[in-house]
């Protein structure tokens, strides 16, 4: 078990999301960079769909009830453990009685705890991640207890994967052409420019400020998936995230790819994005 | 199936939208839902979303698009015949106006109706589920009586109640959860549309039908103990073009 001392500013747990009942209007939800909450549990030989921390800008200070092994992927949240720094991508071994604290984020927007074998908390519909009304909770909170299991006391061999810690730091975002692309003649020209995350962004959706096109075209509600990018007529941009609705009314003119959506999800109000086009 | 001209695009490199006319058309709805029927059988993995004149097809890992277009255009020509769905009707008590129908006076009164012709009506008309989305278990309905069309409120509400049945525009639904709206509330269920603790979570599908019924203060209170405690099953029949 883990005691939460304090929640951070969103923390909730996530696995890879909830599959299988879209066609009943419930979000995929799951972790918002899964690059790096992969990362975080193949440090502890988990499982990629193991239920990992998802911390926000602000971390929580936790304690260990039990023994275990951790490791920690994505920003650099200045974790300490009785004080003494850890560093990211990296596992370590903890013992009961142990503190686990962060603190705000120096790069980057999210961070992923892993603990060995995943969190244990209970499973809803095919998943562990927060989401209301599936689940009671929306995120952590202070004074309740997270249940982990207990890692018998092998010798631990401290595992360190070489990363690039600088894969989210470009502005680059890889979108495909949504369904609706085709609709926008101007688009490509407007490809070209940079976009500016603003301050309405969350675990479901970024927006940019800027306008990208106006427009009056309506289209009957269809479906969306994390990834999905919808222009609104007054030409907003709309960058569906993990815990988006699964349907929609507005045009869909990009799609993310996973890595893109991961990129997204570490980047904060003000920062720049350049939409780059596959084909 | 009926062999319309259907498109077949990319969305994303896991997932392929395919769209019929761009049309609110209970023969476009059927077909949609027999060729999701046989895509199931072929492709079990997917997840199949429905939504008016659209099927999208989720995979969960990255697809070749070509192959599979190919695939499921084969599908949809070797299976001409319509399989007989069997849906369902759904019958959703409501208790109209009172304290929970928010809007109901000025509702009637802005429509220069009667309350109980509001009443009549709404619950007169067999509705079409077209979608399902928005939250867990909204239900996007075809089919309200136009004399009942009427514009989203101008001030929306920060929360409007759980099972709350409203009138946004040309349409109507049903609240499943608390959530903001500008739909005019005109009643509310005490049944549960999406509801973790039911197996099936939530039991209708795109391509059912739904009525309303009205019911009194009595019998809501009773129907919302045997929600709570578990015993509720909902009223229900076969529907047969």
């Amino acid at each position: 078990m883990i005691k939460v001392l304090k929640a951070g500013f969103y923390t909730t747990i996530q696995d890879l999301g909830r599959f299988g009942y879209r066609d009943k209007g419930v979000p995929v939800s799951g972790a918002m960079d899964t690059y790096s909450s992969s990362l975080a549990n193949a440090l502890l030989d988990n499982d990629q769909n193991a239920a990992v921390l998802e911390m926000t800008m602000l971390g929580p200070k936790l304690k260990f009830m039990t023994d275990t092994e951790i490791a920690i992927s994505g920003a650099y949240m200045h974790p300490s453990l009785n004080d003494t720094p850890l560093s990211n991508n990296r596992k370590y071994r903890v013992k009961m009685g142990d503190v686990l604290n962060f603190k705000g984020v120096s790069d980057g927007f999210r961070t992923y705890l892993a603990v060995k074998d995943g969190i244990q908390s209970p499973v809803v519909l095919n998943s562990r991640s927060m989401y209301v009304p599936i689940t009671t909770f929306a995120q952590l909170k202070e004074d309740t207890t997270i249940p982990v299991n207990t890692a018998s006391g092998h010798v631990t061999e401290y595992a360190h994967i070489k990363t690039d810690e600088e894969w989210y730091s470009g502005n680059d975002i890889e979108v495909f052409k949504g369904p609706e692309y085709d609709l926008f003649p101007d688009i490509k020209k407007r490809l070209r420019n940079d976009y500016t995350v603003s301050k309405v962004n969350n675990r479901m959706a970024y927006q940019v400020e800027e306008v990208f096109i106006t427009h009056e075209r309506s289209m009957l509600t269809s479906a969306t998936i994390p990834g999905t990018v919808q222009l609104t007529p007054a030409g907003k941009l709309i960058i569906l995230m993990k815990d988006a609705q699964t349907t929609g009314g507005y045009p869909r003119v990009f799609q993310l790819t996973e890595k893109a959506i991961a990129k997204l999800a570490q980047k904060k109000a003000g920062e720049n994005i350049r939409f780059e086009l596959l084909t | 199936m009926q062999n319309y001209n259907l498109t077949y695009k990319p969305f994303g490199n896991k997932a392929v939208l395919i769209e019929w006319p761009a049309e609110v058309n209970e023969n476009i709805l059927n077909d949609i839902v027999s060729y999701k029927r046989y895509i199931q059988k072929y492709f079990q993995t997917t997840e199949l979303v429905v939504a008016y004149h659209s099927l999208t097809v989720i995979f969960n890992e990255e697809i070749n698009f070509k192959i599979i277009e190919k695939n499921l255009k084969d599908i949809y020509k070797l299976n001409i015949e319509t399989i007989v769905l069997d849906r369902k009707i759904w019958k959703i008590p409501v208790l109209y106006g009172d304290s929970l129908g928010l809007d109901m006076q000025q509702f009637a009164m802005e429509k220069g109706l009667s309350e109980e012709a509001v009443i009549d009506l709404h619950q007169e008309a067999l509705y079409t589920v077209y979608a399902i989305g928005f939250l867990p278990g909204f239900l996007y309905l075809g089919g309200l009586d136009e004399k009942l069309h009427h514009p989203r409120r101008r001030e929306p509400r920060l929360e409007i109640p759980q099972g709350s049945v409203g009138i946004g525009g040309k349409q109507t639904g049903i609240y499943p959860q608390i959530s903001p709206g500008g739909w005019n509330i005109i009643g509310n269920t005490p049944v549960r549309l999406f509801d973790i603790a039911n197996p099936e979570v939530c039991p209708v599908s795109v391509g059912d039908k739904v009525r309303f019924y009205a019911v009194n203060r009595y019998e809501y209170e009773l129907i919302a103990i045997q929600v709570k405690t578990g015993v509720y099953q909902f009223e229900k029949e076969d529907y047969y073009d």
